[in-house]
């Protein structure tokens, strides 16, 4: 009983060291005036417009990288084909590359003497400092997570089930939306979850390609950098207990709709 | 619906999983393919079933060449080992799942499931999800679905093998009455012999990728084309110059035409029979399945030496010339 016991309090002191005393400080500074600071921040157009730009680039990021990891695990895990060893070890790339190397990379891609940027800017259309940038940075640091999550369940649970509603005159189409897909649905839903939390919080490759134009191409994690930088602390405050309280009502969502049925 | 498979050869890699095998099964029957694992049995039933496509040959349903036909468009019924229930569905959404997907209406699909489940004595567990049934019942309910769409065929994939005995015992007599009610083309792999003799009336032996008999169960008992399929079929030991099955050896204290001397080792009271452990000159072991009686008459010890002879009235096969 003593080693469990030590066991746990060792799990628990590590994450209330590391994960919740920032957490809960964070939350202390911010509301340490009361409510009225904090109003002022959020209901400021430049703040509104940050979160606006975050929600639009995740917006865009999660149902591509959704539709792309799902289909990228059913190729990796059902079919032969060459080059799978290489996709499988490419789709971890945005885990292993620093984003700020990311953002270097997008914005050597796409400035006046990058492949993309003349032909780009020859049809008017700007990427670098504006949406599009912040678009693709956005969905490059999230790639992985579907296909990291959907992958080992669909290992495991092998293609019999769809065998057999083949035999039973399911056509692949059919046999996609009523076996595979529901049998993985919590993979992708929990795919889907990290994949969001990594679109809202991304900072290192946005930061890069963005501009950090106030009003204009601001997102909020650089929001929360420039008020530091320019000593508005307590606005800072603000905008990143926004963003942990988007993240803690996802993980609740998730908790609450876990799967009941087959567990019993 | 008949079924023609003919010439058919698949590879996996460098193994030969079929080896050229051809084989009808006419319609209406009731075939088991037989054979050790790796022969090749579940590939060729996966290869009717569509799930495979062999290298080369052909499979013809009901005489129409069937071979690149998608499975979902071959009117086959296909139980899996290990059941492959809709683990996500209910028993009641897994056994309409054939006519959900062919979009007959609802009532329909609710009569039809209501009727199979009766048939498969599952009638109280419409509402159920599949971790909830045992083994047993998951495999009757995977039947219940394979059926529900009236296909022409039904293939079983050693659909007993990973159940207890005494439930694999009840379903294979299930299987049996149900066939007889149904009469849907049935074919079932299985590397159980007595399972094989037991359920069908058709059985065809297969070892290492290549057909070795098609007959009747009773023929290949009797009759076996091949030292394989003796052996396969049941204890069978040489004696002399031929093979003899146990219950075919009998025993003298004197010697006769063509009989061999051989050693008691051990002698066992079965019921109403007696296994004896013979061992002959050459060292070559048999085992004989005598009548208690008879064993009596004889009034056999262990170590005693006896003469043995093989029962004329049974067929004997030809040995081929010891390796």
């Amino acid at each position: 009983m003593p080693r469990r016991l030590a066991l746990r309090a060792v799990a628990l002191g590590y994450l209330v060291v590391i994960l919740l005393a920032p957490l809960a400080m964070i939350f202390y500074r911010t509301f340490e005036h009361g409510l009225e600071p904090v109003w002022q921040t959020l209901s400021n157009h430049n703040t509104i417009h940050a979160f606006q730009v975050t929600l639009i680039a995740t917006a865009i990021a999660v149902p591509l990288n959704t539709v792309f990891g799902v289909l990228c695990a059913l190729a990796i895990v059902r079919r032969r084909f060459r080059g799978k060893g290489l996709l499988n070890a490419f789709i971890d790339l945005p885990l292993a590359v620093s984003p700020v190397v990311v953002g270097l990379s997008l914005f050597l891609l796409y400035d006046r003497t990058g492949w993309f940027g003349p032909w780009l800017q020859g049809h008017g259309i700007q990427v670098l400092f504006a949406m599009p940038a912040i678009v693709l940075a956005t969905i490059f640091v999230s790639v992985p997570f579907v296909a990291r999550e959907v992958i080992p369940t669909l290992r495991e649970l092998g293609n019999e089930q769809e065998q057999a509603a083949a035999t039973l005159g399911a056509t692949r189409w059919q046999r996609f939306w009523r076996i595979t897909l529901p049998s993985i649905r919590w993979a992708v839903i929990y795919g889907v979850i990290l994949t969001t939390a990594r679109c809202l919080g991304e900072y290192g490759a946005v930061a890069v390609v963005s501009g950090r134009i106030e009003g204009k191409t601001e997102t909020a994690t650089t929001l929360i950098d420039d008020m530091i930088q320019n000593f508005q602390n307590g606005g800072a405050y603000a905008v990143a207990v926004v963003l942990c309280l988007i993240a803690i009502v996802v993980l609740v969502l998730m908790t609450l709709t876990k799967p009941r049925e087959e567990t019993a | 619906m008949s079924i023609e498979i003919r010439n058919v050869t698949k590879r996996f890699g460098s193994f030969l999983a079929l080896d050229d095998v051809s084989l009808e099964i006419p319609e209406g029957s009731l075939t088991a393919v037989l054979g050790p694992s790796g022969s090749g049995k579940s590939t060729l039933l996966r290869i009717v079933a569509g799930l495979e496509r062999p290298d080369s040959g052909e499979i013809l349903l009901a005489g129409e060449d069937a071979t690149r036909v998608a499975p979902q468009r071959r009117d086959v019924g296909f139980v899996f080992q290990h059941y492959a229930a809709f683990k996500h569905m209910t028993v009641r959404d897994n056994v309409g799942f054939a006519l959900s997907i062919r979009k007959r209406p609802k009532q329909e699909i609710r009569e039809r499931v209501d009727e199979l489940l009766e048939l498969v004595q599952l009638q109280g567990f419409a509402d159920r999800y599949p971790s909830r049934l045992s083994g047993g019942q998951r495999q009757r309910m995977a039947l219940a679905r394979a059926l529900a769409a009236k296909p022409q065929v039904l293939l079983l994939d050693e659909p007993f093998g990973a159940l207890d005995a005494r439930v694999r015992a009840e379903l294979r007599d299930w299987l049996r009455r149900l066939h007889e009610e149904v009469h849907v083309t049935t074919v079932f792999v299985t590397h159980d012999q007595e399972e094989a003799m037991e359920v069908s009336d058709r059985v065809a032996v297969l070892d290492h990728g290549q057909l070795e008999q098609v007959g009747s169960p009773a023929e290949l008992y009797d009759r076996p084309a091949s030292e394989f399929v003796l052996r396969f079929l049941g204890d069978a030991f040489r004696l002399g110059d031929r093979f003899v099955r146990p219950h075919e050896i009998v025993l003298d204290r004197f010697p006769s035409d063509g009989a061999v001397e051989v050693e008691v080792e051990r002698i066992v009271v079965v019921g109403a029979d007696v296994r004896i452990d013979l061992v002959d000159g050459s060292g070559e072991r048999m085992l004989a399945r005598l009548r208690r009686e008879n064993v009596d008459q004889l009034e056999l010890e262990r170590g005693e030496i006896v003469w043995a002879t093989a029962d004329q009235t049974h067929r004997l096969v030809p040995a081929e010339p010891p390796a």
